[in-house]
């Protein structure tokens, strides 16, 4: 039912269950290594990791619960964590607490308590306590709670083997566990007591009864649903259940939101007192640091300009750090393209096997590495090294009233900052907003964000064109014109935002809270490690794929002729007028149009489709792209509209599937499609009609 | 001495609050319980964002951002 994937029936289940922002992926990571498998909880958008590590003989399968404040189920993430831990049988279930935000993290730590007996509790962050001079009484934590304790700094491997060692021995059942029991008022304690009993009966074992109880109190609907689908059980339908639940509430005086409310408050001034007997400060200000930083950073004097200014500069790093790298690939691949061609010559091969390998497949895929990997290489690792530093929600914060006035999610910020990696990762990130109007709004607006196989286009094209007789402030003034375009492309998201918002996607925002997570030293050596594995080979890879098919066909179409021309110069005049339109030109359409697979293949695309016009030209550097492109009658106007169309049109087929499997809905793909490609295409049209009305080109 | 009654989001930033009610309703309330806005809990305003609105507070150890739509459904009682 919840598809935990076993080699054998002697693995041990392990849940982990955890706040968001408590490295609890980090835990993840490190027990588990590389042997992970991700997917979807069975019906649900929630992601569901799955990962092996094996201790002392057994194996274990460690299933990576959402992030949640609570098991309360006010949202399917929190829904999906209460439905493991209580119907999927986990062998032992460890949550994971930040240890500098104790009293919080630990009102989870006691919901979970009060559903299972099986629980390790990891106080992760244990070296940022210590920075901040708290401390843990970790043996008076655990006599407390009456389950195992340990103290973990996941990101260098502390206390990792304790930690295997507790969750093998509460598994096993080596140790039996005993943990507090959360003691309610009064008259809910005495409700319980009458309760109790005939849930017992019903249950059979399979759930705690006295958690039941509590649940069959504050009237939680979603678990009744779950206890139907899992085990069966309708409480409803249980009529001497359902009688004694109705005179027991009027014992408690009923009256539904106060239920709940007691009952929380319990469990949260429970957290507070374990807190004050286990948790000592040493200074008053253990969070001075922060919040200064929080006072710069979203000041309203340099909230604002400091995230212009540190995206400007991770453009300007990237631009400035790709050019040697880039030129050194290029030098490369056409050393080996001359040896590859000498080769076939030897051979006596046809032209057209040369011309399909190598000028056509290998061709592409070289100036796909070359120009895309060195930019993506250094934009990835900065970028994570913001996200690990804690600014992304800072950001978020800081522009969170623009959302809110274009009807939008704050927090569709982070999943705009995802899509500048890639916009498929975007879309998924949307799932981080529970309301399904503002989620569908992130997800149509995500492509309004350059993605890493698109911004390399945008530098390229700036440092040739816009900023090409800058001299000194060259790569100053590719930079600005590159952040002008994404600036323009949050512009965009806001505006369209707002008219999904008061068109097809009706509604006011919904509530929404966003934690600002304490800032986190990051750790450089698996940034970079993380950011080149995970994002970059994983995005170049997947461009590498897409350009070796279309690398062949674009050379066919350029050199099969039908009567007299090429087919591609048959599809390029025909799209030709309506390019025009647009301040574009019929091959640079098609290139866009034959460029769907993957963003990153539309420039060496149209490469080709010039240089089978019979200008013949080794293509070593950016200087030799302009000309080229200058000689098939390339002004400024056709690089601003193309710049501009390159951030506004239809996503690639990667973010259109996923899409689709997102929104489980053909329409909102559709939609998603058409949007940024109208937008694009008035925006285009606009300017380039505009610039030649006043005689500018 | 008698302190005074306001919604949490007229807190001005540097001052404390006591929470005395909570007005939410349903999966709002449920949410602010959950982040510890329960009676009795005192609540710093540390800073708005630059445009004024959200604003970050200090609960229970953690900063956590509420739009004023949010914490107007707090009620605190201010003593700075």
């Amino acid at each position: 039912m919840f598809e935990v994937k076993l080699d054998s029936p002697y693995d041990l289940v392990i849940a982990l269950a955890g706040n968001p922002n408590t490295g609890k992926s980090t835990v993840f990571n490190s027990l588990t290594g590389l042997k992970q498998h991700t997917g979807n909880w069975p019906g649900k958008t929630v992601t569901n990791a799955q990962g092996k590590y094996r201790h002392k003989g057994r194996s274990f399968v460690l299933v990576d619960l959402p992030g949640t404040y609570s098991l309360f189920a006010s949202s399917v993430e929190e829904e999906v964590a209460r439905d493991f831990i209580c119907f999927g049988r986990p062998h032992a279930t460890v949550v994971v607490l930040d240890a500098t935000c104790l009293e919080r993290n630990l009102n989870l730590a006691l919901q979970i308590i009060e559903i299972t007996d099986k629980v390790v509790v990891c106080v992760n962050l244990m070296d940022e306590a210590k920075r901040k001079k708290i401390n843990i009484d970790l043996a008076g934590l655990s006599a407390k709670l009456g389950v195992p304790v340990i103290g973990t700094n996941a990101r260098d491997g502390t206390g990792l083997a304790d930690l295997k060692d507790a969750v093998f021995k509460v598994a096993t059942g080596e140790i039996i566990v005993d943990p507090m029991r959360v003691e309610y008022d009064r008259n809910v304690e005495r409700a319980v007591e009458i309760l109790e009993p005939i849930v017992k009966e019903s249950v059979n074992g399979e759930i705690s009864s006295r958690w039941l109880s509590l649940r069959l109190l504050d009237g939680d609907r979603t678990l009744l649903k779950s206890l139907d689908h899992y085990l069966g059980f309708e409480p409803n339908k249980k009529e001497r259940l359902s009688e004694i639940l109705v005179s027991v509430r009027d014992v408690i005086n009923f009256e539904d939101i106060r239920t709940k409310d007691r009952l929380v408050e319990s469990i949260v001034k429970l957290a507070e007192d374990i807190c004050a007997e286990t948790v000592t400060y040493e200074t008053k200000q253990h969070n001075a640091l922060d919040r200064k930083i929080d006072s710069i950073l979203t000041s309203k004097a340099f909230g604002i300009p400091i995230m212009l200014v540190l995206l400007g500069m991770v453009f300007w790093i990237t631009v400035e750090g790709a050019n040697v790298p880039s030129a050194m690939l290029a030098r490369g691949f056409n050393y080996l393209e001359e040896q590859l061609t000498a080769l076939f010559m030897a051979w006596d091969s046809p032209a057209w096997l040369h011309g399909i390998l190598v000028l056509g497949i290998y061709k592409t895929l070289a100036w796909v590495v070359s120009v895309m990997l060195p930019p993506m290489a250094i934009f990835f690792p900065l970028f994570t090294l913001l996200e690990d530093l804690g600014y992304l929600p800072r950001v978020a914060f800081n522009l969170d009233s623009f959302f809110k006035r274009a009807c939008a999610h704050g927090k569709q910020v982070l999943t705009m900052c995802m899509g500048f990696g890639c916009n498929a990762a975007g879309v998924i990130a949307c799932r981080i907003i529970d309301s399904p109007r503002e989620r569908l709004i992130a997800i149509i607006t995500n492509n309004f964000v350059p993605c890493n196989g698109r911004f390399p286009t945008l530098i390229a094209i700036a440092s040739i064109f816009i900023a090409y007789n800058m001299g000194g402030f060259k790569s100053i003034g590719t930079v600005l014109s590159v952040l002008f375009v994404v600036v323009l492309g949050v512009v965009l998201t806001l505006v369209i935002s707002r008219i999904l918002s008061k068109t097809v996607l009706k509604g006011l925002p919904s509530s929404f809270t966003l934690e600002l997570p304490p800032y986190r030293k990051p750790q450089v050596g698996r940034i970079i490690v993380r950011s080149i594995f995970d994002r970059t080979l994983f995005v170049l890879g997947r461009a590498v794929v897409v350009a070796a098919p279309v690398g062949a066909v674009i050379w066919i179409m350029a050199n099969v002729t039908i009567g007299d021309s090429s087919i591609l110069n048959h599809c390029a005049s025909f799209l030709d007028p309506f390019a025009h339109l647009l301040g574009l030109d019929g091959f640079i359409l098609m290139a866009f149009i034959l460029g769907l697979p993957a963003n990153e293949i539309v420039i060496p695309i149209l490469i080709m489709s010039y240089m089978s016009q019979g200008v013949m030209l080794e293509l070593e550097s950016l200087e030799s792209m302009r000309q080229l492109f200058v000689e098939n009658g390339w002004t400024w106007l056709t690089a601003v509209c193309t710049m501009l169309f390159v951030l506004n049109h239809w996503p690639c087929a990667t973010t259109l599937l996923t899409i689709r499997k997102e929104t489980q809905s053909l329409k909102w793909t559709v939609i998603s499609f058409l949007v940024p490609t109208i937008t694009g295409v008035i925006i285009c049209c606009t300017v380039a009609q505009l610039a030649s009305l006043l005689g500018l080109v | 001495m008698k302190e005074k009654l306001i919604p949490l989001h007229m807190l001005s930033p540097g001052s404390f609050g006591r929470v005395t009610q909570l007005t939410a309703r349903d999966n709002s309330r449920r949410r602010m319980l959950d982040l510890g806005f329960i009676n009795n809990t005192i609540v710093e305003a540390l800073q708005k964002s630059p445009s004024g609105d959200p604003t970050a507070y200090q609960v229970r150890g953690a900063v956590i951002a509420l739009r004023s739509e949010e914490a107007s459904n707090i009620l605190v009682e201010c003593f700075s």
